[in-house]
């Protein structure tokens, strides 16, 4: 089964990290990640920018409308996802385990994907 | 993160939210920065054993005004203390006060104590010193030595700046949406004098100048996250995003000046263009175009070039054309000046910046500028006269330093025949 865990952390703290411990963080990530990835098992992985570069579209009104900033006002915000591809609940917390070991405060939310299409657009350089 | 430094980014980044919540409780900037410190002493002795909790500005907001209470009721003598527990375990207090303390509350507070640092009444080094002391919580130490002063000096500016600020005179209601707009200006405008102060080339070490220039952005995207739908905060952060997004490319190992055109644009930071870039994207959906919106479109052209060569002049003319209409400043036209040498010509260039002799005779670049068109056009002895009036106005000897780098560089080029400016 597919899940997603959808990363949460306070931005006012990430977005206060320097260089040097943003690219600690980000390689010990890269590194809590391999065992997944040589196993075939890492889908696409996304780091969001800060919520301020964000922008909500609400589709209750007709026609919808365009707010600026994130959907939700919350003390975490999501700023990143992983999509896996895993056995059970139980194998993704592990994973979840060990990238929260690389990267401590927030949390993680898993949710199993419904529904999945990977498309095109899916190179690093994307970002 | 529950170690010490793990800690202590926890506190750095809960303290505008923190301070401003308490300024609003003790009307005081020093009492709300001594409950603020109080409060961190305690954060650092249980956090490391129970862990942070989930909403760290609410817990130093509450264990700041039971600590700034307790003061008092010993000063009073009236009761006897609560014990060390009753104040540190506050975890349970935390669902009570979130309904006080929704984003609403925070963003006026927020605003408000940032409009304090940031009063017109103060002159401009008062605003900046204030606001880094009281807002980012830096240290005078790190201050004085950002502005080059002594410590002493440092604590006195501040001093004073806070004694003139009345924390009483700003009101505690809502402000109105006028009210709020002149704040929010006040406010962006010391923000983006922190970040010049940083990204000066004089003076400071590297490292000191860097954090300016960081702690501007946090302060920026404090501002655009508590005024998410205001085009010209986007703006402004998008300005400062792509300007620092040059850093690591803008001075060589040695430590000299590297102009725009030389840079090593690989150096350029591609995450802070490409937020920089989305932010512009959304400001000019609005439709409200602005000062910051305008720059952070010129800075986003250059951010675009791949090589210099590829640079859109064109269209970085008309932006300065814009701008110049907006807030018309000799400053302005000298910068623009230099997109126009490059799409009509030096020619049409100096003629444009001539009549700016009076207003920018102090002004060192006015010269360089000058001194690059006019050896464009051949004319070298007016254009060594320039050069050496830019020398003679340089502020540090970093500065006359670059401009004779410079210009032994447009003497060789325009043996070669080629076109460049100083810049």
């Amino acid at each position: 089964m597919q899940y997603a865990i959808l990363c949460y952390h306070s931005e006012d703290v990430v977005c206060s990290w320097t260089k040097e411990e943003d690219d600690a963080v980000m390689s010990k990530l890269m590194v809590a990640q391999d065992g997944f990835a040589k196993a075939g098992k890492l889908g696409p992985v996304a780091r969001l920018m800060p919520t301020t570069a964000a922008t909500t579209l609400r589709k209750d009104s007709d026609p919808p409308l365009v707010i600026d900033g994130p959907f939700a006002e919350t003390k975490e915000q999501l700023l990143g996802f992983y999509i896996v591809d895993c056995e059970s609940l139980d194998e993704v917390l592990g994973f979840a385990r060990e990238l929260a070991r690389a990267n401590p405060g927030g949390a993680y939310e898993i949710r199993p994907v419904a529904f999945f299409q990977s498309g095109a657009a899916s190179s690093a350089e994307m970002a | 993160m529950t170690d010490v430094p793990g800690i202590e980014k926890i506190l750095s980044a809960a303290r505008p939210k923190a301070i401003a919540a308490l300024v609003r409780n003790f009307r005081d900037l020093d009492a709300a920065e001594d409950a603020f410190q109080e409060a961190c002493l305690r954060a650092l002795k249980t956090w490391p054993v129970n862990g942070p909790p989930r909403d760290a500005a609410a817990w130093l907001i509450f264990v700041g005004r039971n600590v700034a209470l307790d003061t008092l009721r010993r000063k009073r003598k009236e009761e006897a203390l609560p014990s060390e527990e009753t104040i540190s375990n506050t975890e349970d207090a935390e669902g009570r006060m979130a309904e006080q303390l929704d984003d609403a509350h925070y963003r006026d507070d927020i605003l408000r104590l940032l409009f304090v640092c940031c009063d017109p009444v103060l002159p401009s080094n008062q605003q900046i010193a204030l606001a880094l002391r009281i807002i980012s919580g830096l240290s005078v130490k790190e201050i004085a030595r950002a502005f080059l002063v002594s410590e002493a000096a440092m604590e006195q500016r501040i001093t004073r700046a806070k004694r003139k600020v009345g924390v009483s005179q700003v009101p505690f209601e809502s402000p109105g949406a006028v009210e709020r707009s002149e704040r929010l200006a006040a406010v962006a405008t010391v923000i983006y004098l922190i970040f010049n102060e940083g990204y000066a080339a004089s003076g400071g070490s590297a490292h000191v100048k860097t954090m300016l220039c960081e702690e501007a952005i946090r302060l920026a995207r404090l501002l655009l996250r508590l005024f998410p739908g205001e085009p010209e905060i986007m703006g402004l952060t998008a300005l400062l995003l792509l300007q620092h997004a040059r850093q690591k490319a803008r001075l060589d190992a040695d430590g000299a000046i590297v102009v725009l055109e030389d840079q090593d644009r690989s150096l350029w930071h591609s995450g802070f263009i490409a937020e920089g870039l989305a932010l512009i994207d959304k400001a000019v959906r609005h439709g409200r175009p602005g000062p910051y919106q305008v720059q952070a479109a010129i800075a986003a052209l250059h951010a675009q070039a791949r090589h210099s060569e590829d640079t859109d002049w064109e269209q970085i003319d008309l932006l300065y054309g814009t701008l110049e209409r907006m807030q018309p400043s000799p400053i302005v036209t000298l910068n623009r000046s230099v997109a126009v040498a490059k799409v009509k010509g030096p020619a049409t260039a100096l003629a444009m910046i001539e009549p700016l002799d009076a207003q920018l005779s102090g002004y060192f670049y006015f010269f360089g500028v000058k001194g690059a068109f006019l050896m464009q056009l051949g004319r070298i002895s007016d254009a060594k006269v320039a050069f050496d009036q830019a020398i003679a106005r340089a502020n540090t000897a970093a500065e006359a330093a670059h401009i004779r780098t410079q210009i032994d560089r447009l003497i060789r080029e325009s043996e070669k025949g080629g076109v460049t400016a100083i810049t």
